[in-house]
């Protein structure tokens, strides 16, 4: 990707996440121990689950429609993210060559199950991911974080980075333009032309902080950062963990899957 | 009996490497006055504005701020008592959605959260932005972001009202908006521009700086139909004003 | 090169993240204690910096191919270990939510893997002792070039650690090594090449923010400390390491420690009942695997067919199957069914 189309990327990510539908309105920290809760059970499955996982494609896509988020900016993010998953998890089909099913009379090795598991692992915490803050904004996840105990001086900051973000973005991106403006090709966008962007990027970033710093003093300043925030849990969260806790519980530990399938089977034998 | 507010006493600076920026300014502003700064490119004019504040230091010579004499001890006091607005907003506006933004400055001196939300409200209808209240500050305009900065100054409820630059990025509707609004304040106002129509219309007087030092400091009918001076300083006669003379 | 989640057993995403918070905790409270007020934007402006830099591409001499900044090693020379462990932190935080790069359970391990070594191995051990005065470019441009390398080595070592500990790939350590390191010594030397060039630069034209800025946090008093939470952090990446090899390694973790215990490959009912998974948690405590690293891979695999993967006959893998895309369909029609009550919702 090119730097503007990642930054329109963000950008189009951060307006999704301003939207106000039943998922966006529910608390912040509902929606991180949720997510976090998915996450871990998605990755605890083994290695050569695959069925299991299934079900678990419920979350996102009700995430999605729910909070009104477009499937395929969804899928596009999935499938733009750097594939270092995809690249270790190739290597399983090459070097788990043992037969263990015969699908339509196509033997399939362990390890096409193990990668097509990791493939399946992959979508679902990316997406989840990506839906978190798409659908709770950022600054909202730093609230979440900081309420659940994370240090305030560590939110401060990283709330401080999202504000700059973009003001940053749009900097790099003028002097980004004035570089291939006048670099013809690619003499002009060595690593030495490059060292150089960079250190410009970097001293006018610090004279930012500065007169940054002075805004802040200038309003009263003192080492700590108010915060009017005070979300109390509503019942509709209480519903939300408690829905999700028990989807994740079921879909964890009950096969549907195969289950499903079985019933399936039974009513067309 | 109008008291003076703001008292520059022959006051030196220079930047760390050396530039001499205030070369021995002094003036003296009135409660409830409008001044304008002027000057060149380069005059000092910023670096003036960065004084009132505490946030530069004077080398030498002496800065009087209401019934303090500007030191590191009085600043905190003297910040409470201006307002500065930058020249540029994005700096200012550094709070992740508008209504925190604003109300950052009444909690930090103490305000109680209800009386907050009463004057972070008042300052949004006050500038015209009240429905932006939810907004993250990098999805607003540029005339917006002025606006909210300059709220986020008056929510504090400040003596003086410093403004660094208000219009440079504001298309003609939103400049006009900015100069109806700041005409409205009863502040005591002083406010650094290139704009000279715009410090015509809303400051009375005008004090034009050149090399760190006074060069002219009277009415601002008299001081910006004073074509030579004017151009000696790198600026012209007010569009306004061309207009009469022509 | 980040870590993903997909390839992460829970117990190496945990180790890891408890390294990470312990630290971040740690660090967030070494700099209260010395703050000067205006790190924090310093610190969000520089983080919005790094993270706007990375995303320009630059062209890698001699290759064609576009490189792109890491950041670590020039946040700690500028801001020094505490503050740019923090910022790095951050910036991948942003990176995990905003562009999914790895996800939520591998930033952990992504934070330790480019915050930690950067900051609180290869800053006090390798740059700050070998770049003396900071005043001479060459010796800048050495130093960083040695810090990036270890750096990167040290954090992608620890990629294909934390992956084999999670044993969800099938890439045996040495092949693994000998992908990931070659590369990020590569990666490493551009890095070295860009530290160096942003440090000299700043150096030669505004030196007092290097002065002002890292020589102000001192390095001093915290080094003793800062050795056992070293010697802590490592401890506890060994051990969490160990532990997850129990619960996660071929053939399949729990699967895997129920089945030696019970003795049978196929568990009655179901297989991944709460019992079992608590009997499992309890036994992986209990002993130790008698074979290593590879063998384990093989010596499951050649013989019979993994244990893990139920549906070996073939009545249940047909279920399995049919099952999979009948849940598939039930949940796009889900989908689509919210979706048009929405839009039905919206239009009125
Ligand atoms: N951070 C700085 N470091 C060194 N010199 C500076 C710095 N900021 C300003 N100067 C110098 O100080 C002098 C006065 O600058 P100042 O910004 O006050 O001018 P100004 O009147 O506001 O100009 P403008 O109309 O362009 O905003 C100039 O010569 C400028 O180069
Ligand atoms: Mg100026």
């Amino acid at each position: 990707m090119t730097f503007d189309e990642k930054y329109f990327d963000v950008g189009r990510l951060d307006r999704l996440s301003y939207q106000s539908t039943c998922v966006h309105q529910l608390d912040p920290r509902a929606k991180v121990v949720a997510t976090v809760l998915f996450l871990f059970t998605v990755i605890s499955f083994p290695k050569y689950e695959v069925g299991g996982l299934i079900p678990f494609f419920l979350f996102p896509v009700l995430l999605m429609t729910m909070g009104e988020i477009p499937f395929l900016f969804v899928v596009k993010k999935v499938l733009f993210v750097s594939p270092f998953a995809i690249f270790i998890g190739i290597f399983n089909p090459l070097l788990d060559t043992g037969t263990v099913a015969v699908i339509a009379g196509m033997p399939i090795s362990a390890g096409w199950i193990s990668f097509v598991s990791i493939i399946l692992k992959f979508s679902l915490t990316i997406s989840a991911a990506i839906l978190l803050v798409a659908t709770t904004s950022f600054p909202g996840v730093c609230h979440a974080l900081r309420q659940l105990g994370f240090p305030s001086l560590f939110t401060s900051q990283l709330l401080f980075l999202y504000r700059y973000l973009f003001v940053l973005m749009e900097e790099a991106m003028r002097i980004i333009r004035a570089r291939d403006m006048r670099a013809f090709g690619t003499r002009g966008t060595g690593i030495k032309v490059f060292v150089r962007l960079i250190g410009i990027l970097f001293l006018r970033t610090v004279d930012r902080a500065e007169r940054v710093y002075y805004a802040m003093l200038s309003r009263g300043f003192q080492g700590d950062m108010p915060s009017l925030r005070k979300s109390r849990i509503a019942m509709t969260d209480m519903a939300f963990m408690a829905t999700m806790i028990t989807f994740l519980v079921v879909f964890r530990f009950f096969p549907v899957t195969e289950e499903v399938g079985r019933f399936t089977q039974e009513l067309f034998r | 009996m109008s008291h003076h507010i703001v008292e520059f006493q022959d006051v030196h600076f220079s930047y760390p490497d050396g530039t001499i920026a205030l070369n021995g300014l002094s003036f003296k502003i009135f409660h409830g006055e409008s001044v304008g700064i002027v000057g060149a490119n380069g005059a000092g004019k910023s670096t003036l504005l960065m004084h009132m504040n505490g946030y530069l230091h004077p080398a030498s010579g002496r800065i009087h701020v209401g019934d303090f004499q500007l030191d590191s001890r009085t600043c905190q006091e003297i910040r409470k008592k201006v307002g500065l607005v930058f020249q540029n907003p994005d700096d200012q506006l550094f709070m992740p959605t508008v209504y925190e933004d604003v109300a950052f400055g009444p909690l930090n001196l103490g305000v109680s959260p209800e009386l907050v939300k009463e004057s972070v409200d008042q300052a949004l209808a006050t500038v015209g932005c009240t429905a932006l209240k939810d907004k993250p500050p990098h999805h607003l305009s540029s005339g917006q972001k002025s606006a909210v900065a300059i709220a986020a100054v008056i929510a504090m409820h400040p003596d003086i009202l410093v403004m660094d630059e208000p219009a440079s990025n504001l298309d003609p509707k939103s400049r006009r908006k900015l100069i109806n609004l700041l005409k409205c304040f009863e502040h005591t106002k002083i406010i650094a521009s290139h704009d000279l129509d715009l410090i015509l219309d809303v400051c009375r007087r005008c004090i034009l700086i050149r090399e760190g030092r006074v060069a002219a400091d009277g009415p601002t009918k008299e001081l910006l139909s004073d074509k030579a001076l004017l151009e000696e300083n790198n600026l012209e006669l007010p569009l306004s004003m061309q207009k009469c003379g022509a | 090169m980040h870590m993903a989640d997909a390839l992460l057993s829970p117990a190496v995403g945990a180790t890891f993240w408890a390294g990470t918070i312990a630290v971040s905790g740690y660090a967030s409270k070494k700099l209260k204690e010395q703050i000067d007020d205006k790190l924090i934007p310093l610190m969000g402006v520089l983080g919005a910096f790094i993270f706007a830099a990375q995303m320009i591409n630059f062209t890698i001499p001699g290759t064609g191919s576009s490189g792109h900044l890491g950041g670590g090693m020039i946040l700690a020379i500028i801001l020094g270990p505490y503050a740019a462990f923090l910022v790095m932190a951050s910036v991948l935080t942003v990176q995990a939510l905003f562009f999914a790069d790895g996800g939520l359970l591998a930033l952990g391990c992504n934070i330790w893997n480019l915050g930690f070594y950067p900051c609180f191995l290869v800053y006090p051990l390798i740059y700050k002792p070998l770049v003396g005065g900071g005043k001479n470019p060459g010796r800048i441009l050495v130093v960083s070039l040695l810090s990036a390398v270890v750096a990167l080595q040290l954090g992608a070592f620890s990629v294909v650690i934390a992956t084999l500990l999670s044993g969800k790939s099938e890439l045996p350590f040495g092949a693994f090594v000998l992908l990931m390191q070659p590369i990020h010594l590569a990666i490493g030397i551009v890095e070295g090449f860009v530290t160096a060039g942003v440090i000299n630069y700043v150096r030669s034209t505004r030196s007092e923010i290097l002065e002002s800025s890292a020589a102000t946090i001192s390095l001093g008093p915290a080094v003793s400390l800062k050795k056992v939470l070293i010697t802590f952090a490592v401890l506890a990446a060994i051990t969490g390491g160990a532990l997850s090899w129990f619960a996660s390694t071929h053939p399949d973790g729990l699967e895997w420690s129920i089945e030696r215990v019970t003795g049978k490959d196929e568990l009655p009912g179901q297989e991944q009942g709460i019992a079992p998974l608590l009997k499992g948690i309890q036994e992986k405590t209990a002993f130790l695997p008698d074979y290593g690293f590879k063998q384990a891979g093989k010596a499951s695999k050649k013989g019979e067919p993994p244990p893990a993967w139920p549906g070996i006959e073939g009545g249940t893998s047909a279920s399995g199957i049919i099952g999979a895309v009948i849940v598939l369909g039930m949940i796009v029609l889900i989908g689509m069914g919210i979706r048009a009550v929405r839009r039905r919702q919206n239009e009125q």
